[in-house]
């Protein structure tokens, strides 16, 4: 059965014949579309210049203006209309984005790899006029260890497999285990991760500097045994500090520096230091102190207190206010000048606690949040049992308030991971700075785009990782409450 | 009084703590002073500067005061920072209903954009637009005409100029146009309310502020001339535009990425204030007769932009400071005229260092508060 065909409204009595003609337009300008990028031919060449690149998009527009017909019937055609083709505007959108697919990826292909040079070790194999990944081959280790000495690099190697390693232990730990799971990430494997840094990365004599932390942790834990719980806060927040510093520049003189000495290692000092090596152990230790320093904050801000409330609120509005940049350069060049004359902090070690602070000032932003979405009714049926400000906060609130607010401490994390490359204003080298180095190497100049590209990928595969986890985290948090 | 020595101790040992730790600084900072012979005062800032700055939008020279200089890094992170806003705000609502399309190619291609410059640090997007996409331009001898007045060269894009006769009528018609368009808002506001008429405001603004400005160039005397850039030789080698207003690559780049980057972030913001809106309140709008541009601009938006607004506010600021990152290509802002150079020539640390943070909370406490300020206004009024 054939009726009139009125070739301005297609409908469903001339199925075939507007799906035929419809689908033929619609490929005609793809494929026009696709030789013209693919093989640099016009096959419409012989179309005046402005029509000629016009031409596919209105032949792919009548074409999916013919098989836009409602309830055809025929499966694959509802859902093309549902999705790319319900009305004009849409379908032009639809078209252009597939014309600017097909258009944009035989360069960006024959760049990526027809054209790009992997072989050989020198800048002469690169004549192409693709990428020469030779060159990030070349400076591969420089990208990875910065200035790190490449006889010791299995140091950094090992450690960080160790600390992957030691970090999955959660995923294998039997139902025995699991109750000491927090205390294992919240404290010892901070400190393993501390140890396998300063012996192992930095290696040389740093030992018995740390070991008086250690003897003063110790001898603060036993003493706390014996103080009243009601003071036990005050106790650990100041005597360990006041042990440390009394051990460190009281007691133990130079002399038995020498006695803790690791001799095995060769000292690498942090400014060797770089590469995306430095990114991980930056973004490592400055998420586990900004944690603690963000969580007391947050509860300062919440304290019923008022000069406590207010320094809280004070510390975290400035560092909120200022960027990290600025930061940096008050670590650089003003810190300095407000510690002893011949008391020295490492670069590196005032970067991380500028970053730490910055980020912390975030953090305690996001768990107030998590306390603030705390139904009061916790924090009354927590004091109705008689527990203490303490009692309350470690047993009841924090653990609700931290598991709500995980994805934000995601996010938290990932904004840290993307604001390492700042620490350029101190002078370290990670992996950005290394390219910046790179790149004016007289002998590899000219190769900006290959080592910019390259880190884009390192960075987005890190990023990109992230916060799908913290997506999937968050989503199996919405479904448990 | 009710005093109770539970609430003072721990307070007294805070603030205690936190008085001995600035305390502490403050005592090394004057005696690491007095060691290096530096004196404390904010005297230098009437000080000469002599160095000069490559692109500002004041007039200055090395023979300015440090406090010029400050000036000039200050309105150039001021100027990164609005058209960024402006440009990200554009382009993130853009992309953030574009993610909500029901057209599938869309949609994806949104999310893609969205994935992609999200998760790649700033740093390196700002060092991939200057340092291997901007440098890939054309040198000025090169370069070809962009609709015959613009060109984009690797010493940046050269724009024509705009030379005004009178242009204070020009500006004065414009004040007018909105003070007339706010008069008539609030008439129009209390017809509603009285008779129950509607107005068509969004007709007369749009008249008002193209007609009377029309009006300002027929009968006000106001003229207006474009001076074309004109490519000029300075040595055999070298060709400089002459004439229009330059925009050197660094503030091309910084932009760029600024914008490209924050608006995947105001696209998520959009995106979760649009969703945010129930489906019930659309429908129920459209069932007691209103048309969709009514549903859409009094129950849809301001219902959205009541969720849309305070993370938009937090991207705001995040792209204000964020363009102190400036420093890292030398485009001349605040962190590199005035925490950069000026303190390497004063070595006035503690000062200077303190200035430009003091502005920077300044310049974000002063855009939250105006945040702050729309988003109660257009806050539920609960009775």
């Amino acid at each position: 059965m054939m009726s009139k065909i009125n070739f301005l409204r297609p409908d469903k009595n001339n199925l075939n014949t507007f799906l035929y003609l419809g689908s033929f337009l619609f490929l005609i300008s793809v494929l026009d579309v696709f030789i013209n990028s693919f093989f640099s031919l016009n096959i419409t060449g012989f179309l005046p210049g402005f029509l000629s690149f016009l031409f596919p998009l209105i032949l792919g527009f009548v074409g999916l203006y013919f098989i836009r017909i409602e309830f055809s019937g025929i499966k694959q055609l509802d859902l093309l209309n549902k999705h790319i083709n319900t009305n004009n505007f849409n379908a032009v959108l639809s078209l252009l984005i597939i014309f600017v697919v097909i258009k944009s990826l035989p360069p960006i292909l024959s760049w990526f790899v027809i054209d790009a040079s992997f072989a050989g070790d020198t800048k002469d194999v690169c004549t192409g006029s693709g990428a020469c990944w030779t060159y990030i081959k070349v400076w591969m280790r420089r990208f990875m260890y910065g200035m790190y000495p490449n006889a010791e690099q299995w140091r950094i190697n090992l450690s960080f497999i160790a600390l992957v390693l030691m970090g999955s232990v959660g995923y294998f730990a039997t139902d025995r285990f699991k109750k000491y799971l927090t205390l294992y990430y919240v404290v010892i494997y901070p400190l393993i991760a501390f140890l396998f840094i300063f012996f192992f990365i930095s290696g040389g004599p740093v030992f018995f500097d740390f070991s008086y932390g250690i003897i003063a942790a110790i001898l603060s834990i036993i003493l706390g045994f014996f103080i009243p719980a009601k003071y036990k806060f005050y106790y650990f927040l100041i005597v360990p500090l006041a042990l440390y510093i009394t051990l460190k520049y009281f007691i133990f003189f130079e002399e038995y520096v020498e006695l803790g000495k690791l001799d095995g290692l060769n000292w690498v000092e942090t400014g060797a230091w770089g590469g995306l090596s430095l990114t991980f152990i930056i973004s490592f230790f400055c998420l586990i102190f900004c944690f603690p320093i963000g969580m007391a904050f947050a509860l300062g801000r919440r304290s019923n207190f008022p000069l406590i409330r207010y320094i809280s609120v004070g510390f975290i509005e400035f560092w909120r206010g200022v960027p990290l940049i600025t930061v940096l350069f008050m670590s650089a060049v003003m810190f300095p000048m407000f510690l002893p004359e011949d008391f020295f902090i490492d670069k590196l070690v005032r970067a991380i606690i500028a970053i730490s602070l910055f980020e912390a000032a975030y953090v305690a932003e996001v768990i107030r949040g998590g306390l603030q979405a705390l139904p009061r009714g916790q924090y009354e049926a927590a004091k109705s049992l008689g527990m203490g400000y303490w009692k309350m906060h470690i047993f009841v609130i924090l653990p609700q308030a931290l598991k709500l607010v995980i994805p934000g401490i995601a996010n938290t994390f990932l904004a840290l991971v993307k604001d390492t490359p700042l620490i350029f204003v101190v002078g370290l080298l990670e992996i950005v700075g290394m390219l910046n180095l790179a790149k004016t190497n007289p002998k590899w100049l000219g190769f900006a785009m290959e080592g910019y590209v390259f880190a884009a990928i390192i960075f987005w595969i890190i990023c990109y990782a992230m916060s799908k986890y913290s997506y999937n985290l968050e989503q199996k948090y919405k479904t448990d409450r | 009084m009710n005093f109770k020595l539970k609430d003072i101790f721990p307070q007294l040992i805070t603030v205690t703590a936190v008085v001995l730790v600035f305390g502490f600084f403050t005592y090394n900072a004057q005696i690491n002073m007095e060691n290096r012979g530096i004196d404390f005062g904010y005297g230098f800032l009437s000080q000469e500067s002599s160095f000069d700055v490559q692109f500002s939008l004041i007039e200055y020279d090395g023979s300015h005061s440090y406090f010029r200089a400050y000036l000039v890094g200050l309105l150039n992170t001021i100027l990164v920072s609005v058209i960024g806003i402006i440009i990200a705000t554009i382009l993130g609502v853009i992309v953030g209903v574009a993610r909500l399309s029901p057209n599938y190619l869309i949609n994806k291609f949104a999310a893609f954009y969205v994935e992609f410059f999200r998760n790649i640090p700033l740093l390196l997007q700002i060092f991939f637009w200057y340092f291997a996409a901007l440098r890939a331009l054309p040198l000025p001898q090169d370069a070809e005409a962009i609709f015959g007045v613009f060109f984009l060269t690797i010493k940046g894009l050269y724009i024509p100029a705009f030379i005004w006769q009178n242009f204070s009528v020009f500006f004065y018609s414009i004040v007018a146009a909105i003070i007339a368009i706010i008069v008539i808002r609030i008439h129009a506001k209390r017809v509603q309310e009285n008779q129950g008429k509607q107005i068509p405001v969004f007709l007369i603004s749009i008249g008002l502020i193209f007609i009377l400005p029309l009006l300002s160039f027929l009968i006000g005397g106001v003229g207006i001339s474009f001076e074309v850039p004109v490519l000029k030789q300075l040595a055999t080698t070298s060709f400089i535009y002459e004439g229009g207003v330059s925009l050197p690559p660094e503030l091309i780049a910084l932009t760029l990425s600024l914008s490209l980057y924050t608006a995947t972030f105001i696209a998520e913001c959009v995106r979760a204030g649009i969703q945010g809106v129930g489906k019930g309140q659309k429908e129920a709008a459209a069932s007691i007769g209103l048309t969709p541009n009514q549903v859409l601009k009094l129950v849809i938006m301001p219902q959205a932009l009541r969720i849309i607004i305070p993370p938009t506010t937090n991207q705001y600021l995040n792209l204000t400071k964020n363009s102190s990152l400036a420093a890292a290509i030398a485009y001349p802002d605040l962190v590199l005229v005035f925490a950069g150079t000026a303190l390497m020539q004063t070595g006035k640390a503690i000062e200077i260092v303190s200035i430009t943070m003091f502005t920077y909370l300044t310049l974000s406490i002063s855009i939250s508060l105006l945040m702050n300020w729309y988003n109660k206004k257009i806050a539920i009024q609960e009775k």
